[in-house]
């Protein structure tokens, strides 16, 4: 009789979870989930669980003695995100007072603690002993959040009340912890060594393929790109892979996914597991180094008190081990960066890595100065930051330990504006260029190093309307030569720049909207290397984005946006236009690694024409596919190459040689793919046959039936018409043609 | 050749029908008044007054003798195709979406919109061969789907009626005892609202139509999934060359969502597909706005969409429409 009532109580308690789950909208798997706890509780009981669950109805007014709890779990449901101790702080060595100053101490601590954060009602607590009525020298604080309670403890922590009383603060879930820690010490136990994975299998794939990512609803994919075949071929495919977006570590070993508990990355030979959790609540932006040794994770709480800047909390890990390396905690505003008055936010990445693959440094741009690291260990080169006054942007070099920095004019035009390159770890100066009536300056680095362009707009002389030129520093040149470019039509806007990677030209969209111009420049020119030369200017171009092959030669000109997806593949080696195409609506270009595709995507800023197009590099559409809700395509990136620069040069210049094996590869391919697609289509057809015949034989059948039906009106085939190819020859002309022979 | 543009309606098209020599065309609309055309050159013929609101969907007897529209004013008329004249009015408590004449022309059935309490319904009437001993009576009533019920046709030999709606099911009931006897699962099924189905010619097969951007083509004896047609847009209306293996997807944004920037953003075109292979062969464009309706002229040379814009456009092929290879 118990096990019955108890699993009645069950089906009931399943009922109200039912009803709630359409309300609150779990999801199917749930529900599933949950049915099979109840057949397997069943089950245990012994219990014939084959009830048709909506024959059962309870009698009106009765509720069989169990209390439906259908609103209590509700409520307790979000209740039990606070009911955790981690929003409760421990003071202790607080003065010991009796009662009569017991108030007034109790004011005292109201005071400083509500400073920092909202006390929850009746959220200050201070015991008292129950003999001597004298409080015990410490006190609990509830705040509302967690968040504040940590504050409180960072900033109260060895508060002097007087000479005698120094708070000792603590976090009370911290007590567990701390109660838990033996009292003798004992070696920590050493795991056998287990090889890990192959993390790099994908690149060992036998048709050269790259992966890339897509995120679409609620589901994350991992495919192949056969571009050969014009299709996709799955990898891996999880649903709520991650909770907000998902990002490749800059060389492709690993996906990294973000939780509200954390982040993760993932990787593998054949699949993706799980490699490592780096716990961080509320994450919110994350960053690998470009060597993928470390990960860098940020958040930003509200603050209870609506007049406080956000909470920000940066943790750097190390990949591998998942260890924290170095966290930083701050309000907001010391992590605001750029912009005028350091209220336009903050700029992801905080911390730029500098020091090419190796990690060496990262640095902070802060007020008046930027704070570099090293990862040796966690701290400020030399212990001090680099002072630059009124620094407001800098950047690494790519590949070398070097930074760039702007500095604007100050004092009216008193003191002119500078970009400055700095040499870490020394710190010493090694060019520096001022410059005069600048509004703004932008700096970007060729992929090697090599070059610095400084996009810097001046004001005219009326000081209405600004122009824009060009600093180049060559930076592998002895002293660093300086050479200022000037486009032909200096009132120019500049819509976009980018350099050829690995390369030594860029390209410039420039001009007025709706159709700018784009021109071509080398640092190179023909007949003296160390000058800067234009190569072309293309006229009235529908494009606003400039996007070069990470092989260089190639580049797509794009018009997103307001130009509804123009793309245009150009040849910078041949200067002429391969292709023209559209992909209508397109938010987002990208090359894959190798510089044999482009993808284009439609993500869902869009309502409609959401998915994704692959191109060749030469504007051949290979294929589309569409996807609702389509969020991310990312290219898994590759590792740099292990040939030697004069071995890749040989490649290119015997490139026939090397290519012979892979265009027999890609005829067989296309052969196999015709036969396949004309075998698929005679099946198709066949199918469609068998169906039609059936059909003629059932219509045969119910003719006589029909005709009843109709009042004996037998004319069903006067209202099918039929196709019929009819092939027609005609002569048009005969002509005779005496055609003299030759020896 | 370019398209034949019929003005006659100030409202949304809603439903296109031929008649069985493809010489008349009807269309329905929301401004109340159904209105017939020439289908070859598209000249106006005449309008059927009487309806006191949008008409949702006519069908026309195998003799071109008689009309039934079904309206939001709750009614549904038979009309008297050549005199304009209405016949008889069914009055039902709820809007009517969905008319079809059964094989035979001695029978009806009629869906109604859930509207206050009532729920939605299939209806079949028996249609009198003459129109002043036709009575009210229905000869079945089926309720039961979720939601509105958006079509309902006859199945082979009347024995049958397929329904499909906003619960984005294909049901096929039995007309004896209006049980129901096959359900499209969810697996294979539409994903969201099916918003038009029409038969092949013998009715053999029929096309379904539905917002999750996708047409579906069924078996309408045994409801099998045959071909699936997927495009970019919700799809509003399908329909299936009589005499070429190829179906037309019609349909666009929603209206209240069409962006001003582009009028290219909300694909208002009419998608050729081909039947057997499920490859798009082509498409025609023309309306602003999305596609309501569309119906294929019985010999299948030519064919004509009504959309959101309040156009009717007729379209007769050209020579090289015919010979489309692929």
């Amino acid at each position: 009789m118990f096990s019955l009532l108890f699993l009645f109580s069950f089906l009931l308690q399943f009922f109200t979870y039912h009803r709630k789950s359409e309300e609150i909208k779990l999801t199917m798997a749930a529900e599933v989930m949950l049915m099979n706890e109840i057949e397997a509780t069943a089950a245990q009981m012994g219990i014939d669980m084959n009830i048709d669950f909506s024959s059962i109805q309870l009698p009106p007014g009765e509720n069989c003695g169990i209390i439906s709890d259908d609103d209590d779990v509700y409520h307790d449901d979000q209740l039990e995100f606070d009911s955790g101790f981690g929003n409760v702080i421990v003071v202790d060595n607080l003065p010991v007072v009796p009662r009569e100053k017991f108030e007034k101490l109790e004011g005292v601590i109201r005071k400083i603690y509500s400073q920092i954060g909202v006390i929850k009602e009746d959220g200050l607590w201070m015991p008292v002993d129950p003999e001597t009525k004298k409080t015990l020298g410490y006190c609990f604080i509830e705040y509302n959040t967690p968040q504040e309670a940590e504050l409180a403890k960072e900033k109260t922590h060895g508060y002097k009340l007087d000479r005698a009383h120094i708070f000792a603060v603590n976090m009370f879930d911290d007590f567990d912890k701390y109660m838990k820690v033996p009292d003798e010490w004992a070696p920590p136990e050493i795991k056998p060594y287990t090889p890990g994975e192959n993390l790099q299998k994908w690149l060992a794939d036998e048709k050269a393929r790259d992966q890339f990512v897509i995120r679409a609803g609620t589901d994350t994919e991992v495919l192949w790109n056969d571009a050969r075949q014009s299709k996709t071929e799955p990898v891996y495919k999880r649903t709520f892979w991650t909770e907000s977006f998902v990002q490749w570590s800059p060389m492709g070993t690993y996906l990294a996914t973000v939780h509200r508990q954390g982040a993760a990355v993932w990787g593998g030979a054949n699949t993706f597991n799980r490699l490592m959790r780096y716990a961080h609540p509320q994450v919110k932006l994350i960053d690998f180094s470009p060597g993928e040794k470390f990960l860098v994770t940020y958040s930003s709480h509200e603050p209870s008190n609506p007049r406080d800047a956000n909470r920000v909390v940066i943790n750097i890990f190390d990949v591998r081990t998942g260890k924290v390396m170095r966290d930083f905690k701050g309000s907001a505003d010391e992590f605001a960066v750029g912009g005028a008055g350091g209220v336009a936010g903050n700029s992801w990445p905080v911390f730029r890595w500098g020091g090419g693959k190796e990690d060496k440094y990262f640095a902070k741009l802060g007020k008046n100065m930027i704070s570099v690291y090293e990862t040796e260990t966690f701290s400020l080169i030399d212990k001090k930051s680099l002072k630059v006054e009124n620094v407001v942007d800098f950047s690494w070099s790519p590949t070398d330990p070097i930074i760039a920095l702007f500095v604007p004019e100050l004092g009216g035009g008193n003191q002119p504006a500078r970009v400055s390159l700095v040499q870490m770890p020394g710190k010493e100066e090694l060019r520096q260029k001022n410059l005069f009536s600048i509004s703004d300056c932008k700096m970007y680095w060729q992929s090697n190093g090599d070059y610095l362009a400084v996009k810097a707009d001046r004001y005219t002389k009326t000081k209405k309307s600004t122009y824009t030129g060009f600093e180049l520093f060559r930076i592998k040149e002895r002293d660093i030569p300086i050479e200022v470019l000037e486009l032909d039509n200096k009132n120019d806007k500049i819509i976009a720049f980018a350099w050829e990677p690995k390369g030594h030209r860029f390209a410039v969209i420039h001009g007025d909207n709706p159709r700018p111009d784009v021109s071509f420049y080398s640092m190179r020119s023909t007949h003296n290397l160390g000058r800067v030369a234009k190569l072309t200017t293309l006229k009235g171009k529908q494009a606003n984005a400039l996007f070069w092959s990470p092989g260089g030669r190639f580049i797509v000109l794009a018009g997103l946006k307001g130009f509804n997806g123009q793309l245009e593949f150009f040849n910078v080696d041949e200067l002429e236009t391969m292709a023209t195409a559209e992909h209508f609506m397109a938010t987002d270009v990208e090359w894959d690694p190798t510089g044999r595709y482009v993808a284009t995507s439609v993500t869902s800023v869009h309502e409609m024409e959401n998915g994704f197009n692959i191109w060749s590099f030469n504007g051949r559409l290979l294929y589309r596919i569409l996807k609702d809700h389509f969020f991310q395509f990312l290219w898994r990136p590759r590792p740099p190459s292990f040939l030697t620069p004069e071995k890749e040069e040989e490649i290119a210049r015997n490139l026939k040689k090397y290519s012979k094996k892979y265009e027999a590869e890609d005829q067989d391919v296309s052969m196999l793919l015709s036969e396949q697609d004309r075998e698929k289509r005679r099946m198709l057809k066949e199918e469609w046959e068998k169906w039609v015949s059936e059909w003629r034989r059932a219509q045969e059948e119910e003719k006589l039936e029909r005709q009843k039906l109709r009042d004996g009106e037998a004319s069903d085939e006067e209202e099918e018409y039929e196709a019929k190819e009819v092939e027609v020859e005609e002569v048009l002309d005969v002509s005779e043609e005496v055609l003299s022979f030759e020896e | 050749m370019r398209p034949i543009l019929m003005k006659g309606h100030e409202r949304p098209l809603t439903f296109l029908k031929y008649n069985r020599d493809g010489d008349l065309l009807f269309s329905c609309a929301k401004d109340h008044t159904p209105t017939v055309w020439f289908a070859d050159n598209g000249e106006r013929l005449g309008t059927y007054r009487g309806h006191n609101g949008a008409v949702w969907t006519c069908d026309v007897s195998r003799d071109s003798m008689r009309l039934i529209t079904g309206s939001a004013d709750q009614t549904v008329k038979l009309w008297n195709v050549q005199k304009g004249t209405q016949l008889y009015t069914f009055n039902f408590g709820s809007p009517a979406r969905s008319v079809e004449f059964a094989i035979g022309d001695k029978l009806a059935v009629i869906t109604t919109d859930p509207f206050m309490e009532l729920t939605s319904a299939i209806h079949v009437k028996r249609i009198a061969g003459d129109s002043t001993e036709q009575t009210e009576e229905s000869v079945l009533v089926i309720k039961g789907p979720q939601g509105r019920i958006n079509r309902a046709v006859w199945g082979p030999l009347n024995r049958t009626i397929i329904s499909a709606g906003e619960d984005a099911v294909i049901r096929i009931w039995d007309f004896e005892t209006g049980k129901l006897l096959k359900e499209s699962d969810k697996e294979s099924g539409h994903k969201k609202t099916i918003t038009s189905l029409t038969k092949a010619a013998d009715g053999s097969h029929f096309l379904s139509g539905s917002l999750d951007k996708s047409a579906k083509l069924w078996d309408t004896r045994t409801l099998t999934l045959i071909k699936t047609y997927s495009t970019e847009r919700p799809v509003n209306a399908v329909a299936m060359s009589p005499l070429l293996d190829h179906v037309v997807l019609g349909g666009g944004q929603d209206a209240s969502a069409v962006t001003t920037t582009d009028h290219r953003a909300g694909k208002f075109e009419a998608k050729f597909y081909d039947k057997i292979l499920q490859e798009e062969i082509g498409g025609v464009k023309g309306h602003f706005g999305p596609i309501n309706a569309l119906a294929f002229n019985p010999d299948g040379k030519s064919c004509s969409s009504g959309g959101e814009d309040g156009y009717v456009r007729l379209h007769h092929f050209d020579p090289d429409y015919f010979n489309i290879k692929i």
